[in-house]
């Protein structure tokens, strides 16, 4: 058979397009400065790429050290055949976090200032240091798929002897840095609506980290079941979803008394774009949180899926409504992101799905799950004995 | 003893000296068109503004336990023990995370060069080392700006209100917000009348952050005991039960 060219598809040539607006941007984000592709302003400092880029990418990579946690920590074995995507996930999405702060620093060049230059102070220096950490250790978690594919057998053992203080410091780096994206704003309590501003955004950033792992985790399963033609996990993401739900109704208690408690429910009463975006961001948890605990929608692969989608916008809206709607009425601007920076953020999600199917593609990512198979055929007695923590 | 300015709004009379003063200690442009921007940005550090008949004057506050300082990642903010904080170019990789922080909306950034720095105003940290007053202090034709020692100006902003009780709003702005700036203000009026922030928190802003940043050793210590001891009880169960499993 003679090699052909790829072919061209609808979703590839969109992915294409993508790119080449995205390298275009980045043309004139390296010739005109951040002046010539953002909105941004002395008044609104931070837009797009802090409050998507960064805030929601670390978030979406949450999946990582949650399910390291279960299958390694709490030694859940059954979740193993999900772990090596979470791993990547994990990985692409911190790295790809690195390279759109190259694109938001005003200064990319200086990006190891932090690594010399300290101030144990400020929550930003705390977070690029746990950033930096982590993702070694992502990289270190990921490389095994790596060296068994080429058959490297002795730093697979090296890596192995090391592999439980390594996963211990992952899961607490990731809990120091997930709460402390939070931390970043809690220094503006005057600049920020007091509808999101809240002396446990900390807390707040962690719990919906976690739920979003979780949600990521059956997004990417029910994808690559579809990309590579494999079955899906079902019993497993089930009772995934079954701690996803336990998981949004503790977080939308803990909002609910924390506005309570701060006398802010009363700003509902109130017709305002942050009103709606609040609402927004609460039914996008809300909605799938009550779906979650009907065994019919766990069990039925649509569904389920349907349902992580909702929490990865609600919790994307979250960290929007964070970043953005709760400083725009302080700051005395308006911003609206410039198509150059929706451009980037575009290119550089892209550039993630992609990578990740190469990676799964030609690396044993999903093969664990091929050494042990029959799950659908149990799904009834999996699903009814769920034994996490 | 640290170094303040008392702005008296009442003794203003808009002449914009300490902007022209100020443009050239930096090496700035300054031109009629600039003179009419009523806005510190990264080319105006200190700017006058018109409210109705009376002026204000914004310029870094300089606050006591500055918020940009704390939150700067790399260092490359410091308060200096003479008063002024002082920025560090070379230090800084452009987070901006001064400009968010800053109650005051003091920080500018160089949006449209391809090697952009923060600019804000250093309280003439040079000359004052020097034992000279700031420039905008020196160019001041009404003393309208002053500069001193932190206590002594409000010691006399409390005198010149008690002098003339008539002619002042019967506090000081600077004295508590953001828990004490070394920028102080005396107005006719309500402050917010003259375009000052009046929502800005009467704590300094650092604590607030703290608050969370100083749980990170215990929270790194018991995380590390609590996954530790988890990981040895569900693994030694799973060792026991594969023991088990070999014997059946």
């Amino acid at each position: 058979m003679t090699r052909r060219l790829p072919k061209i598809t609808v979703w590839r040539a969109i992915f294409a397009a993508i790119m080449l607006v995205g390298l275009y941007a980045t043309y004139r984000r390296i010739m005109y400065g951040l002046g010539g592709v953002t909105n941004l302003s002395d008044r609104f400092p931070w837009g797009l790429w802090i409050a998507f880029d960064i805030l929601c990418g670390v978030g979406l990579a949450a999946g990582g050290f949650t399910l390291v946690a279960i299958v390694h920590i709490f030694n859940v074995e059954r979740y193993k055949p999900i772990l090596r995507p979470a791993i990547l996930t994990a990985f692409l999405g911190y790295t790809l976090v690195v390279v759109a702060l190259l694109y938001d620093l005003g200064r990319p060049d200086r990006l190891w200032h932090p690594v010399v230059m300290w101030n144990p102070h400020s929550a930003m220096f705390e977070v690029a240091w746990c950033v930096m950490l982590y993702t070694t250790v992502l990289f270190l978690e990921f490389i095994p798929v790596v060296l068994e594919k080429f058959g490297w057998h002795k730093p697979l053992g090296w890596i192995h002897n090391i592999s439980v203080p390594l996963m211990i410091a992952g899961v607490l780096l990731s809990t120091l840095h997930q709460s402390s994206l939070g931390t970043l704003f809690l220094i503006v309590p005057e600049k920020m609506y007091p509808l999101w501003y809240s002396p446990i955004l900390p807390l707040l950033f962690y719990i919906s980290a976690i739920a979003v792992g979780l949600a990521m985790t059956i997004f990417e399963s029910w994808h690559s079941s579809r990309a590579f033609g494999r079955a899906l996990e079902l019993p497993l993401l089930a009772s995934m979803g079954r701690v996803l739900a336990v998981l949004l109704s503790v977080y939308l208690w803990v909002r609910c008394l924390d506005l309570m408690h701060r006398h802010a429910l009363g700003l509902l009463t109130r017709n305002r774009t942050e009103t709606w975006l609040f609402l927004l961001e609460i039914a996008l948890l809300a909605v799938p949180a009550a779906l979650l605990f009907q065994r019919s929608v766990r069990m039925n692969p649509g569904a389920l899926y349907a349902a992580a989608v909702m929490v990865i916008f609600g919790f994307i809206c979250n960290r929007l409504n964070v970043g953005i709607t709760a400083l725009e009425a302080s700051s005395g601007t308006n911003y609206v992101p410039r198509w150059s920076e929706i451009a980037i953020t575009l290119a550089i999600v892209a550039a993630g799905f992609a990578i990740f199917r190469i990676v799964a593609e030609y690396f044993p990512v999903f093969e664990v799950q091929a050494r042990e198979p029959a799950f659908s055929e149990a799904r009834e007695t999996a699903e009814a004995r769920v034994e996490v923590g | 003893m640290s170094k303040a300015i008392l702005y008296d709004s009442t003794l203003c009379i808009g002449c914009r000296a300490c902007e022209g003063a100020c443009a050239e200690r930096w090496g700035l442009p300054y031109n009629e068109k600039v003179a009419a921007e009523e806005i510190i940005s990264a080319h105006k550090l200190t700017a006058i503004e018109t409210h109705g008949e009376r002026y204000s004057r914004r310029l870094c506050m300089h606050c006591v336990e500055p918020a940009c300082a704390s939150v700067c990642p790399v260092g490359a903010l410091q308060k200096t023990a003479l008063g002024p904080v002082v920025y560090d170019p070379e230090k800084c990789f452009g987070c901006r995370y001064c400009l968010q922080a800053c109650a005051f909306q003091v920080p500018s950034y160089e949006w449209n060069l391809r090697l952009p720095h923060m600019r804000k105003c250093d309280m003439c940290y040079e000359r004052q080392s020097r034992g000279e007053p700031t420039a905008c202090a020196a160019a001041c034709p009404t003393g309208a700006t002053k500069c001193g020692e932190r206590n002594a100006l409000i010691a006399e902003a409390h005198q010149r209100i008690a002098d003339k009780p008539d002619g002042y709003f019967h506090k000081i702005y600077g004295l508590e917000e953001a828990g004490g700036t070394s920028v102080l203000y005396l107005s006719a009026v309500p402050f917010e009348q003259i375009g000052l922030r009046t929502n800005v928190p009467h704590q300094a802003l650092p604590a607030l952050t703290w608050g969370a940043l100083e749980m990170v050793p215990d929270v790194v210590s018991t995380g590390t005991v609590l996954l530790g001891g988890i990981w040895w009880i569900t693994n030694r169960r799973a060792e026991v039960a594969k023991a088990e499993g070999k014997r059946k």
